[in-house]
């Protein structure tokens, strides 16, 4: 076989999947289902997602779509430290919408749990509701609230959702629940989410589920995955391989 | 007509003590209130793990008072337990006021305040909490027309005194003014269907607070079968607690051998309810600590030896537990008013200790391990006691609602045994 370089190796994977983004957005939306592939084995917990997710949605202190959570394993001198990015898991039997008593959550056409800020109550249910941590409330925080003025970064309109939004006290999407939702936004624009694009390593993968020549149908294929908590029967979309 | 002479009566001394710890309380809520207009959430000291903390366990505390009171009334109304009709129309109101005080807390713990009226034009009933919401709107309802056609020969009578009692009283009586047999008899049926149409319904209501937590597998320790069950049996714990202290408090003829009996009977009613809610704890304790799963014991260990565990040692097992039934139970105690009033007020405490050990340990367990340490936040965090503005507009809310039963007492026909002459 002829050698590629491991560089070129993960220009191709990004290449790749944004061919499979574009296969799949000439379906009907219903037709699709995005999902997510996270090569543990490959995450070296650089926070380049947590971060690049906050540089797509602008969220404020406490808002985390994703995160990496970080254990150390055994006792020294014989520890290991694992790494687990954690972004919402787009359950395809999503325990926070059936909780929500005004509908303001639910699974859309292409199996991404969504939220419509306008309509929250921001009773945070959800987040009780949700196994894996997913779902975070705007309490209105800012970062840089007390300081000469706020810094570009979070006045910043964000097009979550596909709806321009400039955060502001008391409007929302302050006071309401917020979640990772794929970036869909930037999936219709043929755009793979921020996460996806910034991982150093090559961690995570993304793309459509129904596709068996997607990457992410091929990798769970070829290799072993399993995902958080499947006993509670959510479901989830975001595999794990280890 | 009513035992005016007879009533006991609250000192000058007291009565100004009630208004000023009352107006200090509304003057504490006014500055929580003040904050919370204006900040929104940003003072509250829940975050995003424990998301739910001081509002949420008041609320489910008074919507217990409220479901309780109400439930013991119903004994009377539904089912002719007449022994308990002096307290029957005291209960009704009590249940009222409870119930406001609770979905003001609730309603203040909402993200977006002014959208609450959403869960009526956009339902989704397949969550416990739409169907609350609803069931709040019956209850309410049939509450006002139940106390109303209780009250309402009473209004009437009184409608006939000058001053502003007289006035208050004309004006709810809604332009009623026939009394005889046939109207009380119309009253007495109409009161006795809404008590028993009450009965399931508060049932359903917070049976399904109970389920409300119950339902929510991500969080072990609220996901128990027990759960609505010991809802009912604490509501009416609480709710038992506090009409005893009140009745032994207000009753008129606290000399006569009515009043005794009634302390004694109520007082055992409520040392039966104590120890089932203690006997439904322990089965939810043991059952979970024995089975040793992590996700179910940490929350647990937190409530028994976490920063806060005199809460449950102290709060629920000493004063909701330990004291109502030694008070309740011992020959010297359980018939002298004073310690009647004594067990009353402490299960009345205890059990804010009991809603606030419901909702924040089963929350303060991250769903994941090491969640919290993932990303530097304040609002990140295991930990939880309430921030000032939590606390001032809880009190506000309490001393709101000590302002209302007031207010109602003095001018609604509510004192104990009223009604009884009435409805003889």
């Amino acid at each position: 076989m002829e050698y590629t370089p491991v560089v070129a190796q993960m220009k191709n994977q990004i290449v790749r999947m944004m061919e499979d983004l574009e296969r799949a957005l000439q379906k009907p939306p219903s037709e699709r289902r995005w999902g997510m592939v996270i090569d543990l084995s490959k995450c070296v917990a650089c926070d380049a997602c947590t971060v690049s997710c906050k540089a797509e949605n602008k969220t404020p202190p406490g808002v985390n779509y994703t995160l990496v959570i970080k254990e150390e394993v055994g006792t020294y001198p014989n520890v290991r430290e694992v790494f687990l990015p954690r972004p919402c898991m787009q359950c395809e039997n999503p325990p926070c919408v059936d909780v929500c008593p005004v509908s303001a959550t639910w699974k859309n056409e292409e199996g991404v749990v969504v939220i419509d800020y306008d309509v929250c109550i921001g009773c945070r249910y959800c987040i009780t509701a949700c196994p894996y941590g997913a779902r975070t409330f705007d309490f209105g925080d800012w970062y840089t609230k007390n300081t000469p003025m706020l810094a570009p970064y979070e006045t910043a309109p964000t097009f979550e959702y596909g709806e321009e939004r400039v955060r502001q006290d008391d409007v929302s999407p302050i006071g309401n629940v917020r979640k990772c939702n794929f970036c869909i936004q930037r999936l219709h624009e043929g755009l793979l989410p921020a996460c996806i694009n910034d991982c150093i390593g090559r961690a995570r993968y993304f793309g459509d589920l129904n596709d068996p020549d997607s990457l992410v149908s091929e990798l769970l294929r070829e290799r072993y995955s399993f995902r958080l908590k499947d006993e509670l029967g959510t479901s989830p979309k975001v595999f794990y391989l280890s | 007509m009513t035992n005016e002479k007879n009533e006991y009566r609250v000192s000058p001394l007291g009565k100004t003590a009630y208004w000023v710890v009352v107006v200090i309380m509304l003057a504490i809520g006014a500055v929580g209130l003040y904050w919370r207009l204006t900040q929104g959430h940003k003072l509250a000291n829940y975050g995003q793990l424990i998301v739910w903390g001081l509002w949420v366990a008041m609320y489910i505390y008074f919507i217990g008072l409220s479901a309780g009171a109400f439930l013991i009334s119903a004994l009377v109304y539904a089912f002719g337990v007449e022994r308990f009709r002096p307290i029957a129309r005291l209960a009704l109101f009590t249940a009222l006021i409870s119930l406001l005080m609770a979905l003001l807390n609730i309603w203040f713990d909402l993200g977006h305040m002014a959208r609450f009226y959403e869960v009526y034009t956009r339902p989704n009933f397949q969550s416990m909490m739409a169907w609350m919401v609803w069931l709040y709107t019956a209850y309410f309802i049939l509450l006002l027309v139940e106390f109303w056609f209780e009250m309402r020969e009473d209004l009437v009578h009184r409608g006939q005194e000058p001053g502003v009692v007289g006035l208050v009283c004309r004006i709810l009586a809604l332009g009623s003014k026939a009394v005889d047999a046939e109207t009380r008899r119309r009253d007495q049926r109409v009161v006795r269907v809404l008590g028993a149409i009450g009965v399931p319904l508060a049932i359903m209501f917070h049976g399904g607070v109970g389920a409300l937590f119950g339902v929510v597998s991500a969080r072990p320790a609220w996901h128990s079968g027990l759960f609505p069950l010991l809802f009912l049996v604490s509501a009416l714990v609480s709710g038992g607690g506090l009409l005893l202290a009140l009745y032994a408090m207000l009753a008129p003829n606290r000399k006569s051998e009515e009043y005794k009996t009634l302390i004694f009977d109520l007082g055992r009613l409520v040392l039966f309810l104590v120890l089932l809610d203690g006997l439904f704890t322990f089965a939810e304790y043991s059952i979970a600590l024995y089975g040793a799963i992590p996700s179910d014991v940490a929350p647990l260990l937190k409530t028994m030896t976490g920063p806060f565990w005199y809460v449950f040692w102290i709060g629920q097992v000493g004063l909701g537990l330990v004291i109502p039934t030694v008070l309740l139970a011992w020959k010297r105690t359980r018939t002298n008013p004073f310690w009647v009033t004594v067990a009353g007020f402490s299960i009345v405490l205890a059990f804010v200790g009991v809603r606030l050990n419901i909702v924040i340990p089963p929350l303060s367990v991250p769903e994941i391990q090491g969640l919290v340490e993932a990303v530097p936040s304040a609002r990140m965090t295991t930990q939880y006691a309430p921030s000032s503005m939590e606390w001032f507009l809880a009190i506000g809310i309490i001393g709101l609602g000590l302002a209302m039963f007031a207010i109602g007492y003095y001018l609604l026909p509510v004192k104990p045994h009223q009604g009884k002459e009435a409805t003889l």
